[in-house]
């Protein structure tokens, strides 16, 4: 007996199989031919500067913590969406409360700023002419 | 040993190895992708214990976010002064005690505990609709606290991440 | 033989789902040379019609660039988890009523999850990691700045996908697609009687899908390929079909969710046998998905792109407060009918 959520499983192993039968395939078939350069990080064909790993806006986080919350959230309406037809009324007026509780915590985040999504004021290159020497601006990428 | 037990046992191995890997991995970043797989795991033994509602939740919640935040946290922090983040092994006087004691009593509690087996149960068409249904009448109070708790989680959650505006920009 | 018939039915399906996004990608070229006042690829058979052939055979003996300074594992990995996954997401969409083939009642719908809604949320939210990892195990600055935007925005927008999502489980009252679907027999298309969510979700839909208006993550002018500019050969092959499943299997979800899935209007009043009311359904199912990509690709070739800001605002002042407020008044109208 195959459950519903046994085939999804066969569909995933099939699909990630075919994947990496083509990716195997392709690494009998293909050429290696590699030397140092080919095999160095691509920056528009100069000399990678400095680590990858580069200090983020901190932005993404407090996203990703709010996200945390509403999808949460968003978990616990679906149950109650399933069987509103059923309970009527009084289902409508328990979400209302429900989520205006919610809506309070969205009000606050938004006033205090945490929605808005704010970008350092651009710093433009300076250069000395003297020196010959350019500052490079020193802001937190998106 | 039928087929659903391999299953479960295989469940049970991605979980177990999977978890291995997260606290004994010397890379963090390891570290949280495992995790992944371990929710993964757990998130099939739901589906055999017919939880399918649980289970996708598990997946929603654990991997889509918890996760997600965990990497956004390592791949902030990681190597912040050219020092990379490792992990190592520290308090393993305390930490062993801690352990057993911990293990000692969910082993009990396994040995204990007069286990109800339910020989033969139907499947269960859908667990979302008793799950409304339960939320909606008879655990109306906590469900509406869960979201005074979501509430007191996202307040304080703000307040904590958010960055000083007078300090510099690397908070 | 319940089993022989799934794995039949798998196997069928995903080819004629590669076919069919292969050839989707041919779509895009020819439809965006159109717009542009451009002829696009022609050469390689009939109207260019044999050219993702010879892309893949191309592509096959491409070179496989890993920069030293990359985590190998995770980059081989990366690639097979977002194909996989965008592949996955198509098991639970019905895309027929049974038909007798054999003498057997084939069901055409790979798995009839009875959370299938749910389903199809977490396998977004898993999809998140293929670009992540990535962005992150390529070692690149590029790569990395797009990885990290693409999971940030997709964040966003999966809340408003979601939202938007339960007006159509509250008007069928049940996680099921085939239901859903059942629901929207004959006119009772959800793009009707839902058109705040029917916007929410296909703008949510834009966004997951990584197309433009929403593709920073790859934002040629900045970020030069954005989460894969260090793959090559194969694995760059994997990204950009996986791109294409997923935007193959969105239009499918939009379609089964609001513009009635299977359903053809009126078929049953030709007096066609049962079998072939079932193969029409299938072709209707399907003439309606590659419209809807047609939508996608038109988009992409007359829309600019978004500022980073404007995305995240979009998705949290607006898109979020919309979908709740469509939710409210869904919930209200429902009460005011019964």
């Amino acid at each position: 007996m195959l459950t519903d959520f046994g085939k999804v499983f066969i569909f995933f192993l099939i699909g990630g199989l075919f994947v990496a039968a083509g990716l195997i395939a392709a690494w009998v078939i293909r050429p290696k031919r590699w030397y140092p350069s080919k095999l160095s990080t691509y920056e528009c064909g100069e000399i990678p500067v400095g680590d990858a790993i580069v200090k983020f806006n901190i932005r993404f986080y407090v996203i990703a913590l709010i996200f945390l919350i509403f999808d949460v959230e968003v978990v616990f309406l679906f149950p109650w969406a399933v069987v509103f037809k059923n309970l009527g009324m009084f289902a409508f007026i328990e979400m209302l409360v429900f989520l205006s509780i919610l809506f309070v915590g969205y009000a606050y985040v938004w006033v205090k700023g945490d929605l808005e999504w704010d970008k350092p004021a651009p710093q433009l290159p300076s250069i000395n002419s003297k020196q010959l020497k350019i500052s490079t601006p020193q802001t937190t990428p998106d | 040993m039928n087929l659903v037990d391999i299953i479960f046992y295989f469940f049970a191995l991605i979980t177990l190895v999977s978890a291995a890997i997260t606290v004994y991995s010397r890379n963090i970043i390891y570290s949280a992708f495992s995790l992944l797989f371990t929710f993964f795991g757990v998130a099939g033994i739901y589906v055999l214990l017919n939880a399918d509602f649980i289970a996708v939740a598990q997946i929603l919640i654990y991997v889509g976010g918890i996760l997600m935040l965990l990497v956004f946290g390592v791949m902030l922090t990681h190597k912040v002064i050219n020092v990379e983040i490792k992990t190592g092994i520290l308090n393993v006087v305390p930490g062993s005690i801690i352990t057993a004691i911990i293990g000692g009593t969910l082993c009990g509690v396994f040995v204990v505990t007069d286990w109800f087996i339910v020989e033969g149960v139907p499947p269960i068409k859908s667990t979302t609709t008793e799950i409304g249904t339960m939320f909606m009448t008879k655990y109306l109070l906590p469900f509406e606290i869960a979201s005074v708790v979501l509430l007191v989680a996202l307040i304080g959650a703000a307040y904590i991440a958010r960055r000083d505006k007078s300090k510099n920009q690397s908070a | 033989m319940e089993l022989l018939i799934s794995v039949i039915k798998i196997v069928v399906v995903m080819g004629v789902m590669l076919g069919i996004v292969a050839y989707v990608v041919l779509l895009e070229r020819r439809l965006s040379a159109a717009i542009q006042n451009r002829i696009g690829p022609n050469r390689v058979g009939w109207q260019g019609l044999l050219q993702p052939i010879a892309d893949v055979v191309k592509l096959v003996f491409k070179e496989d660039i890993v920069p030293l300074k990359s985590n190998r594992f995770i980059h081989d990995l990366a690639p097979i988890i977002s194909l996989a996954v965008a592949l996955t997401t198509f098991a639970v969409v019905p895309f027929g009523d049974k038909i007798n083939l054999f003498g057997y009642d084939i069901k055409l719908q790979i798995a009839d999850v009875n959370i299938g809604i749910l389903f199809i949320l977490a396998l977004t939210s898993l999809g998140v990691y293929g670009l992540t990892l990535s962005g992150w195990s390529s070692n690149s600055k590029y790569a990395l700045l797009g990885g990290v935007r693409s999971s940030a925005q997709m964040i966003s927008y999966e809340l408003s996908m979601g939202l938007a999502v339960l007006g159509v489980v509250m008007i069928a009252g049940s996680l099921q697609l085939d239901t859903i679907v059942e629901a929207q027999a004959g006119w009772k298309w959800n793009i009707i009687l839902q058109p705040i969510g029917f916007i929410t979700f296909v703008t949510a839909a834009f966004a997951e899908t990584n197309r433009l208006p929403f593709d920073l993550p790859e934002a040629e002018p900045e970020l030069v390929a954005g989460y894969h500019t260090e793959y090559s050969g194969m694995k760059f092959a994997a990204y950009y079909l996986s791109e294409y499943a997923n935007m193959f299997v969105s239009s499918a979800i939009i379609t089964t969710l609001y513009l009635g899935g299977w359903q053809v209007p009126f078929v049953h009043s030709f007096g066609f046998s049962d079998f072939w009311i079932g193969i029409i359904q299938v072709f209707g199912f399907l003439t309606k998905v590659i419209l809807f990509v047609s939508f996608f690709i038109i988009i992409r070739w007359t829309i600019p792109r978004f500022r980073y800001d404007q995305l995240m605002n979009l998705g949290w002042k607006f898109m979020l407060p919309v979908s709740i407020l469509n939710l409210l008044i869904t919930g209200l109208v429902i009460l005011l009918l019964s």
